[in-house]
């Protein structure tokens, strides 16, 4: 068995008297990139925010690269490489793309601390923040204020944040949320051309996206997982063309 | 556009330039030694404004920078001026020493505060920090036989400035005073600002609840700035205690409290040179109507105040930044 990059091991996670996760258990193995898809109210972005830290599960183990970080507030997880976006677009709407950037690589680094020292001092820090952004087609417009990007670039920053971070495991929550259909075809791309050292879990209601880029998918209905497989296992699942065509009727 | 020159440079030297020293900076502080010629009767004033000053240096810091809104600010400030005040009054009448002194307890005040500080935000945060100044304002009332209560610390004397100036009554000897601590620590806020340190206390500020998505731990940083920013209000405290060479509780009430924060506001947060032009602006004015009014003072500062808000809700260097052309950014 190879090592799997992320897991999680029977996560549970009410609110009140409402499951909305429940032995939620899945591996993503090393580099791969898979698809976590399911109807509204799944309990996907619950998921991810177990994973990352931001609530805490009531039951259940999460591991990264084999270590057990289920205790792990979210910073420690984002230092051992487990990294996110958001659906909504949660940046730094008065900084630059390229401070923004800049700012996350400096935390990686370990040099935020430090208050005597001007910033473009740290020339290679600011080099690979635009490095970053070049990569991500956000070069011409690295010196404008994020809030005046076309939000189309905002998502694309999203993504830059994360990766100047490093990580290991990357979730994007929706990474194409509100974007244009011809724009998101060029968001995937994006993601598709990412290095086969970082793992990738998405969240995508597109399902051209979800069956052009994933290699395995894992479905979620009410809080459980329904079924994981390969796009066209997916694509010929019964259970998953009821709850995607048949659901609505049946309530 | 932008675009033809910012290509031109690389990121670094674009950042470079945006923290480069603009010409109209150093005639700022240039005009700042011009009262010794043009107002040599209202130095009192001026070093005052300086001390206020650098007391709403040290609120930016925190306000303006990290987004940490304080209505209790003054406990630094009145601490401070009572640490130089009693220093002076048991025999150590050193000025330079006894601002150091000040600015450490200040700041040792303000890394205990920090732990509770850092756990809070918003409306909580002004609920904590009007809570710890009156907490303070009121234990130095009744500690009376410390602090000499509503009457005032009294028998503070100084002793010679670098052992060469007297402070005399005029206040020339206060004012070059006040003002050199005043640029000293601007200098050391600006490069606090300019830092990686400063990029990370903008982006508690931009959006506190990214911060640890990015890895990063924000009350670690807060507990830093608010330590800081506690250490200058406390000195700034301190120059007040040895330029009057008398500590009094107004020193740590919730007024001054308040004031400093409409300065901040009236000049511009978030801009270092806030809070100067705004203590400018506010004590001159203060000055002037209580002149032409004593009693009503207050009804001109109100006016002024919703004015400002109204017309210029970035405050006064905002509403200046808009009219200079792009990259004289503030």
């Amino acid at each position: 068995m190879s090592p799997s990059a992320l897991s999680t091991r029977g996560l549970d996670k009410r609110f009140g008297s409402l499951a909305v996760v429940q032995e939620m258990q899945f591996d993503l193995p090393l580099g791969a990139r898979y698809a976590l898809i399911g109807p509204n109210g799944a309990g996907k972005t619950t998921l991810i925010n177990l994973i990352t830290g931001m609530l805490k599960p009531d039951r259940g183990e999460i591991f990264l690269g084999g270590d057990e970080i289920t205790s792990l507030r979210p910073e420690g997880r984002v230092k051992r490489g487990l990294v996110r976006t958001f659906q909504i677009n949660t940046l730094f709407p008065h900084l630059s793309a390229l401070e923004a950037v800049t700012l996350a690589v400096c935390e990686r680094r370990g040099c935020t601390g430090t208050w005597w020292r001007k910033l473009p001092t740290y020339g290679d820090a600011i080099e690979e923040a635009h490095g970053i952004l070049l990569s991500l087609q956000l070069g011409a417009h690295c010196y404008r204020p994020t809030r005046e990007l076309a939000y189309g670039q905002q998502r694309l920053l999203e993504i830059a944040l994360a990766l100047a971070t490093r990580p290991k495991v990357l979730l994007l929550d929706e990474p194409a949320a509100g974007v244009p259909q011809g724009e998101s075809a060029e968001l995937f791309q994006v993601i598709a051309g990412l290095s086969r050292d970082i793992a990738v879990l998405f969240i995508e209601h597109d399902m051209n996206a979800v069956f052009r880029f994933a290699d395995r998918i894992i479905v979620m209905v009410g809080g459980r997982l329904l079924v994981e497989g390969t796009p066209k296992e997916i694509a010929g699942d019964a259970r998953v063309r009821e709850v995607y065509l048949g659901g609505a009727h049946r309530g | 556009m932008t675009t033809s020159s910012a290509a031109a440079a690389s990121p670094q030297q674009y950042l470079a330039a945006q923290i480069r020293w603009r010409p109209v900076e150093i005639a700022f502080w240039l005009a700042m030694l011009t009262p010794y010629v043009l107002t040599p009767n209202y130095l009192v004033l001026a070093s005052q404004i300086a001390i206020t000053a650098l007391f709403a240096l040290s609120l930016d810091l925190i306000l303006g920078y990290a987004g940490i809104v304080s209505l209790g600010h003054a406990a630094f400030f009145g601490f401070g001026s009572y640490t130089a005040g009693l220093a002076a009054k048991w025999g150590w009448g050193e000025p330079l020493s006894g601002l150091l002194i000040a600015g450490l307890a200040a700041g040792l005040l303000g890394y205990g505060a920090s732990f509770i500080i850092a756990r809070f935000r918003h409306l909580a945060l002004i609920m904590i920090t009007l809570g710890l100044g009156l907490l303070l304002a009121e234990a130095a009332n009744s500690a009376s036989w410390l602090t000499g209560g509503a009457d005032g610390l009294q028998g503070v004397r100084m002793w010679k400035l670098l052992g060469i100036f007297a402070f005399d009554l005029y206040g020339r000897t206060a004012y070059g005073y006040s003002l050199a601590v005043l640029f000293l620590l601007f200098l050391v806020a600006r490069r606090l600002i300019n830092s990686p340190f400063g990029l990370a206390l903008r982006g508690i500020r931009e959006n506190a609840s990214r911060m640890p998505a990015i890895g990063a731990a924000s009350s670690g940083y807060i507990r830093k700035i608010y330590t800081i920013a506690a250490a200058m209000a406390g000195v700034a405290g301190a120059l007040l205690a040895q330029t009057t060479e008398t500590v009094s509780l107004e020193t740590l009430s919730f007024q001054r409290s308040a004031d400093v924060l409409v300065i901040l506001i009236l000049g511009g947060a978030g801009r270092l040179y806030g809070g100067i032009v705004g203590a400018i602006i506010y004590m001159v004015a203060r000055d002037q109507f209580s002149g032409i009014n004593p009693q009503y003072w207050y009804f001109w500062i109100g006016a002024l105040l919703v004015a400002v808000v109204v017309f210029l809700p970035n405050g006064i260097l905002g509403g200046l930044a808009r009219l200079l052309p792009a990259g004289g950014r503030a």
